[in-house]
């Protein structure tokens, strides 16, 4: 099962970094998405893989670690706020600029003098 | 009264000019005198006990952990700086009220000064080296405020940077050699580091201290080669040098070796470097200052010179020379003060403070001629003023070594020249320009300076005697008896002053002609410009502009120094058995592979990749439930869905595909980047996974006290809600701040280029036939309130079965962003009565009063308690404070979750056209519209 959770993370975390370099901000967005999944995962296999034992208390028996669980339940949440700045910054930056591309204009680059 | 007090006072004093100016600038400078009288009077309260060698202690722990407490002192060093500090202040803030013209802020003016009096206050009172650090850090930031007051003037600006650059910069390597000093001395209260000389002396790592501390002090206090900033300081208004360059900003560097002197003097590297130092400044600055033009320019070299007199006499490392420096201290603040404040009149009156144009105006300003020679004869070193008493004690001092006492003698001469050039310059010789004395505000503080010069000089022992002795017996640890007399025969000392005033006289008079000295301020000009170019290629080369390019190399390097650490650590191998893989997660596995692998494959089709990120989330949620986390696996579908309609909104007004456009190679390297990247992440997921605990983790004890302590089954939702309650207090607070923003966006995108955009919009793709399909209308708000139902549910059971505020919060969400789809944005906005921003605000403030209700019981924030509740009619059921945590939550959730997406709806509803108020409602009285 580790090994199964392991390699789902680690094909999230690729596919993620793919999209994250793409030029365009509606992948990056996706991209973004995906890291986000892979990393919540990741944390929460830091408190290791345990089945049938939700921390949820009943007598005499054992449980799972619930403190990766609660970390990653906020930072569900959070990514989900983040996502949706990062989407209407996209969003934004295409009803201003007419053009959806991340980088910046070539133009632009040169540093002020 | 509490030295913590009375080092506060001055802070709550800078409250009050920027509130009251609008009463008229009288009203401001009275306030603030007013505090600081305050804190003066509170201060002299203690002289008493001080003098009886007490000293006065306020503690209180800040951050223990650190070592960092806010512990503050008085003792006869603190004392005396206090008085200074507090005293010349209040004899500026008169000065200030009148030359301040009325073009200039005069409450910012103020409220700056309360701000930097406070700093030095803080500085002086710390009984601890962290706490002192802060102030220090704060006094280099309000002096940059003070010194660039006039910041429509180049000069100002330039100055205040000068001085924040290198003063910041000493302050940096302060606080490192504070840091080996608290480590050595094994603590950072200061009765710690007092005690702890012979450790300190003793380390190897006493001399890097030394002189990092030696840096703080000397870029502070002016001394070579860091003198330069302190000239360019001059742009700041009179009052500002008189104040910093007297008795406070540059003082605190000498506070610091004195403050510090009985822990690292003594030793052969403290006399030879502080005092040469010390010598070189003080030769130096007089002799620049007898050449210069500008009246405040001349007095602020001839501070640099003084302030190396001070320091080398604290190099010295003899009790004798501690006294002289402690009077000199006294003796400087109070003749240079009444300087500052003269040339400051002389400026005013006549509008130049240049000695060219300057001349013959003891006719015309009779009563400034007098205050400015008597200063002027006291800085020269002339009896019976006290710069005399203070001269000769140093000579004395110096003359013990035959080639100190050259030197010094030379510095004094040096003295006497620019000190006679300055009146003769100003006052003397024909009358070149007209000019007339001030009105009382302005000359009485330096008048009452100049009295003071008098005084001192006639009576020290019973004005100021009392208060040196106590300052230098905390500056040596011991206990000096000095007695200050104006006439000891004729000593060696004596014979040195008269060659130093005769000298000094015969050079002003040969007209000595100066050498042009490299300017400082083109050298450090050229330095910065250097740094900034330097670091201008640097940032080039790493952000060009590409986000690609960045995160290739955020990327390459994270995975580099991964590779690196794992291969210098000690991994042997896995020590968990793995758990049997059983068919349904193997399903599961296999679908999310081809969902990712799909994601990659299709990902330039925008609505199939968001697709493939729907089915993702969905088995991630699955994953979660499998193994033991069922909160998750709710929190992680609802997310999905308002995600998956965030998306489709977003998507609705951006490009339906992406363009192909990096070349194969460039493709090929981004993949690259990104399998390494994925390997590299799962096979540390995995190592981790397959390895047991380092150490037992913490989550026994909110296994043991869920229930016990927080009163609820699922220890999950009691994490969040009591544990960590404070966690969840700032991540709420985040999502809130989170939506805000995304609100503001939309305002902006709703005005200029984005809103012609949207007004002009037409949609790429074939619209539906009916806007509000009548099924998905019907059954949305058939199942409204049995959605609203579940939530409710959900948030009542989570604090002992799976659920609680953010998964209730998220299902709310979802049941009313459904009404949205349905039947439209203007037919959900018309009914809804609660504005988001509302419900976000009122989430944090629930949660927040939440914590805040436990003080009530004695307790820290957000402890929680609970307790059962029998309400007739229904079944004994528990009530826990942290469900009005859990409420401010939710309603956080709610509103946050609501206005991004109302946001983005908005967007749409101006590219929309004609929109229905009342899509499908029933209403016969509006017949058949």
């Amino acid at each position: 099962m580790e090994a199964l959770l392991a390699s789902a993370i680690g094909a999230m975390t690729a596919a993620a970094i793919y999209l994250i370099l793409r030029r365009r901000s509606f992948a990056v967005v996706l991209g973004t998405t995906m890291l986000s999944y892979a990393i919540n995962l990741f944390l929460f296999a830091t408190g290791r893989l345990v089945v049938d034992r939700p921390p949820i208390l009943r007598a005499g028996a054992s449980y799972t670690d619930p403190l990766p669980q609660a970390l990653v339940l906020t930072a569900i949440v959070i990514s989900f706020g983040m996502t949706a700045v990062t989407v209407m910054m996209a969003l934004g930056a295409f009803l201003e600029g007419g053009d959806d591309r991340v980088d910046m204009p070539k133009d632009d680059r040169e540093p002020p003098r | 009264m509490s030295p913590a007090l009375i080092a506060v006072l001055p802070f709550l004093g800078a409250l009050l000019p920027a509130l009251l100016i609008r009463s008229g600038r009288d009203v401001a400078a009275v306030a603030s005198a007013t505090a600081t009288g305050i804190a003066l009077l509170g201060l002299c309260l203690h002289i008493p006990a001080i003098l009886s060698g007490e000293v006065i202690l306020a503690r209180f722990d800040w951050l223990p952990a650190l070592g960092l407490n806010a512990n503050f002192r008085i003792d006869g060093l603190g004392l005396l700086f206090g008085i200074l500090i507090l005293g010349i202040g209040l004899l500026i803030q008169l000065y200030a009220r009148f030359y301040l013209s009325a073009r200039d802020d005069a409450g910012a003016f103020y409220t700056y000064l309360m701000l930097f009096q406070g700093a030095m206050m803080g500085i002086v009172l710390s009984d601890n080296i962290l706490l002192l650090l802060v102030f220090w850090e704060l006094t280099s930031l309000s002096s940059f405020l003070l010194i660039g007051f006039w910041s429509h003037l180049p000069e100002g600006r330039q100055g205040a940077r000068m001085a924040l650059t290198v003063t910041g910069m000493g302050g940096l390597s302060m606080i490192a050699g504070m840091l080996i000093l608290g480590n050595i001395a094994g603590g950072y209260d200061l009765t710690t580091i007092l005690a702890a000389r012979e450790a300190v002396q003793a380390s190897p790592l006493y001399l890097p201290a030394l002189l990092l501390i030696l840096l703080g002090a000397f870029t502070k206090s002016a001394q070579f080669p860091f003198h330069f900033w302190l000239p360019h300081a001059m742009a700041a208004p009179t009052p500002v040098s008189a104040y910093l360059h007297s008795a406070t900003m540059v003082k605190a560097g000498i506070f610091l070796l004195a403050r510090l002197w009985p822990v690292l003097s003594g030793t052969p590297e403290w006399f030879w470097i502080v005092t040469l130092t010390g010598l070189a400044t003080m030769v130096m600055g007089a002799w620049i200052a007898i050449f210069r033009d500008d009246l405040k320019s001349l007095l602020a070299f001839s501070t640099v010179s003084h302030l190396g007199l001070i320091t080398m006499l604290l190099g010295m490392g003899t009790e004798g020379a501690a006294i002289a420096a402690m009077f000199h201290i006294v003796a400087h603040a109070t003749f240079k003060a009444a300087l500052f404040m003269v040339a400051g009149i002389v400026d005013h009156e006549t509008g130049t403070r240049s000695l060219a144009r300057l001349g013959g105006l003891r006719r015309a300003m009779p009563l400034t001629f007098a205050i400015a020679a008597v200063a002027a004869l006291s800085m020269a070193g002339i009896p019976p003023l006290n710069g005399f008493l203070s001269k000769e004690m140093m000579l004395e001092q110096a003359s013990l070594t035959p080639w100190l006492a050259a030197l010094a003698t030379l510095g004094a001469l040096f003295s006497v020249c620019y000190s006679l050039r300055f009146v003769w310059g100003v006052f003397m010789g024909p009358p070149r320009i007209d000019g007339h004395d001030p009105g009382p505000g302005l000359w009485l503080a330096p008048a009452f300076l100049a009295m003071l010069v008098v005084l001192i000089g006639l009576l020290p022992n019973t004005l100021v005697g009392w208060l040196v002795t106590a300052a230098s017996g905390t500056v040596t640890a011991g206990h000096p008896h000095p007695h200050f007399a104006l006439w000891h025969g004729l000593t060696p000392a004596l014979g040195l002053s008269v060659i130093a005033v005769l000298g000094g006289a015969a050079l002003l008079a040969l007209g000595p002609r100066g050498f042009a000295l490299p300017d400082a301020k083109r050298v450090f000009d050229a330095l910065t410009r250097g740094a900034e170019a330097a670091a201008r290629v640097v940032t080039d080369r790493f952000t060009n502009g590409s986000m690609a390019r960045a995160f290739v190399g955020f990327t390459l390097s994270v995975l580099l120094c991964a590779a690196w650490a794992f291969s210098t650590g000690d991994y042997s191998g896995p020590t968990r058995p793995m758990l049997p893989i059983q068919p349904v997660p193997l399903i599961g596995w296999a679908a999310l592979m081809i969902a990712t692998g799909g994601m990659v494959a299709f990902h330039r089709h925008r609505m199939l990749a968001l697709v493939m990120v729907g089915v993702v989330g969905l088995i991630v949620s699955g994953m979660f439930l499998y193994l033991s986390a069922p909160d998750l696996a709710l929190t992680q579908i609802s997310v999905e869905v308002v995600t998956v309609i965030l998306l489709l909104l977003a998507l609705n007004f951006l490009p339906k595909r992406t363009a192909l456009e990096s070349r194969d190679r460039k493709r090929g390297f981004d993949a690259f980047v990104a399998v390494l990247g994925g390997v590299g992440f799962g096979a540390l997921a995995y190592v981790v996974m397959r390895g047991g605990f380092a150490f037992p983790p913490i989550s026994e004890y909110m296994l043991a006290n869920s229930y016990k302590l927080g009163g609820g089954d699922n220890v999950v939702n009691v994490i969040l809600v009591d544990f960590r309650g404070y966690d969840t207090f700032g991540e709420i607070t985040v999502l809130g701040i989170a939506a805000l923003a995304i609100f503001a966006l939309t305002e902006t995108l709703m005005t200029g280029a984005s809103a012609a955009r949207l007004a002009a919009w037409q949609y790429d793709m074939p619209r539906a036939g009916a806007r509000h399909p009548l099924m998905l209308v019907v059954v949305t708000r058939l199942i409204l309130p049995m959605m609203l139902v579940v939530g409710l549910y959900i948030f009542l059971r989570g604090h002992n079965m799976p659920g609680g505020g953010f998964v209730a919060g998220l299902i709310v969400s979802i049941a009313l962003v459904s009404q949205y789809m349905a039947s439209g944005h203007a037919w959900a906005e018309q009914r809804n009565r609660f504005p988001y921003h509302a419900l976000i605000g009122a989430g944090v403030i629930a949660a927040g009063v939440t914590g805040i209700g436990a003080w009530f019981a004695g307790l820290p924030f957000l402890t929680s308690t609970f307790g059962y509740v029998k309400l007739p009619g229904i079944e004994k059921f528990e009530l826990a404070s942290a469900m009005g945590f859990d409420l401010g939550v939710f309603l956080c959730v709610v509103g946050a979750v609501m206005l991004a997406l109302d946001s983005l709806a908005r967007i749409a509803r101006a590219a929309g056209g004609q929109v229905s108020p009342s899509p499908m409602d029933v209403d016969p009285s509006r017949g058949n519209a």
